[in-house]
């Protein structure tokens, strides 16, 4: 029988979180922001196909920053968890905050049970009706939760981006403007460089469309022709 | 029961399931239709005549209106033609309530399958996902629950419309031209036998369409006709490369009248 050492709750805690942040630490930013007619969600990101923004439902979308496999399993959860009670009950039923929750549940016990934390953090972007009705929630590896207002940044470089943006956003931008400004921003850290098009992803939620999914992704055209 | 795309590796799950259908079958099987031991002693509640038909960008579905249960018309105004996703439609005919829970299951298992993989089936992974689903209600069909639908939409890669239809067993054919299906179907088939050519452009498809709705409806009671004096007219939904999309009332009352005005000449 073997014995394990004595560690004290605090350390043990105190272990995880670090272990957790320099994973983080490790990976480019996500910066979500709204924009005048919906959510942007724009990430650094040099691979084409392996997304790190995502639709969940008709108004949600997921963003995720960290190791790829553990948020792509939450995302595919989350997807699961949204398109079963969007069939039992009804498709307006479907929340952001629902999502938010069960994410911060999840990886809360994934935190304090399980041999590593999670080294991610996730955001949860909705819209709905009119600007009053958006909100984004920002999803930690020990599963706090926090309902940003307006915009935020996490990853790599999160604090810098997070002061920066406090100070460059406007309320009412446009797409163009929104992008063009975040991409600014992502370019600055960790030293000033240029990120080219081709190393962005980029998806919204757009308030204005007819359709009952609201989420897109822009193309590389499209964030080519805002960064002018 | 264990969801059949689901695999996995030394006892862990390996790859996600993009089934909708599959993940409700192990989370939640009480949400999907209950097997009764016998069928129920009292008349359901059936769809009837629905059709589907190439023309030159793409393919129109549509259906009458009538639901019947027995003798009696449930329902004057149901709704059997639908857009199953952005490129694709799918028409139903059977017992009601299976029929349209299968179609609102088969839209999201075309939404869940693209959310979760970030790709779109093609066109005919969407026909065979749909053959597998009615295979799955086929003890339902054994107890006279029969549901079979028809299923179209316009292929990316070929470029152009193709057209499935279905037995109740899950058999899946590919029609080259039109497909009809339903208690008017026979009817609604012999009048687009007469009318149907190749290469229709979008206005003569949506004539012959009504065409066939109108005569399946002279000849078969659980169908029903045009119906001016309360507005009910049959619901088409067409696909193109631009989209699957209703056809707009107005257009579909066009057709109906060209049909009518040129019978009325005649006679």
């Amino acid at each position: 029988m073997s014995f394990m050492p004595y560690v004290a709750p605090e350390q043990l805690m105190k272990d995880r979180s670090d272990y957790a942040h320099k994973g983080i630490a490790r990976g480019r930013s996500v910066i979500g922001l709204e924009y005048a007619d919906g959510l942007l969600f724009l990430a650094e990101n040099a691979s084409a196909t392996l997304h790190k923004i995502s639709e969940v439902y008709d108004k949600i979308a997921f963003a995720g920053v960290g190791k790829y496999s553990e948020f792509e399993e939450l995302r595919i959860a989350g997807i699961r968890l949204a398109d079963m009670r969007g069939y039992q009950y009804g498709r307006e039923d479907v929340k952001a905050r629902d999502l938010a929750n069960a994410y911060s549940q999840a990886l809360s016990t994934i935190f304090t049970q399980q041999m590593k934390p999670y080294e991610i953090e996730l955001l949860v972007g909705e819209v709905d009706g009119d600007a009053s009705g958006t909100s984004i929630y920002h999803i930690l590896f020990d599963g706090s939760v926090s309902d940003e207002d307006q915009h935020v940044a996490m990853g790599g470089h999160a604090e810098e981006l997070t002061d920066a943006l406090r100070d460059r956003y406007q309320a009412g931008w446009d797409l163009a403007t929104a992008v063009r400004t975040a991409v600014q921003l992502l370019a600055t850290v960790p030293e000033t460089r240029a990120v080219p098009a081709e190393q962005l992803e980029a998806g919204i939620l757009d308030r204005r469309t007819t359709d009952r999914r609201t989420f897109r992704r822009l193309t590389k055209d499209e964030i080519s022709s805002f960064l002018g | 029961m264990s969801d059949p795309l689901q695999l996995h590796l030394g006892g862990a799950p390996f790859g996600a399931s993009p089934s909708f259908v599959e993940l409700l079958r192990t989370e939640h099987p009480d949400a999907l239709p209950v097997i009764a031991a016998d069928g129920p002693p009292f008349p359901l509640t059936h769809a009837t005549t629905v059709l589907g038909l190439k023309f030159a960008d793409g393919i129109v579905m549509a259906g009458d209106r009538r639901a019947t249960a027995g003798n009696i018309i449930a329902d004057p105004k149901m709704r059997k033609v639908f857009a199953a996703d952005r490129l694709s439609a799918i028409a139903i005919a059977g017992v009601a309530g299976q029929a349209i829970e299968m179609v609102k299951l088969f839209q999201l298992e075309l939404e869940h399958y693209e959310k979760i993989t970030g790709d779109r089936l093609s066109l005919d992974g969407k026909a065979n996902r749909l053959a597998q689903m009615i295979r799955g209600n086929f003890p339902l069909a054994m107890q006279g629950l029969v549901v079979v639908p028809l299923f179209g939409g316009y292929d990316e890669r070929k470029g152009e419309g193709r057209i499935f239809y279905y037995d109740a067993t899950g058999g899946r054919w590919e029609e080259n031209d039109y497909q009809t299906t339903g208690s008017g179907g026979q009817p609604a088939k012999n009048s687009l036998k007469k009318r149907w050519k190749p290469g229709l452009d979008r206005d003569a498809a949506l004539r012959v369409a009504a065409e066939a709705l109108i005569d399946a409806a002279d000849d078969d009671s659980a169908t029903g006709g045009p119906d001016a004096t309360r507005g009910l007219w049959p619901i088409m939904v067409i696909v193109t490369a631009d989209g699957a999309n209703d056809v707009p009332e107005a257009d579909v009352i066009a057709a109906v009248d060209a049909v009518l005005a040129e019978r009325r000449d005649a006679s």
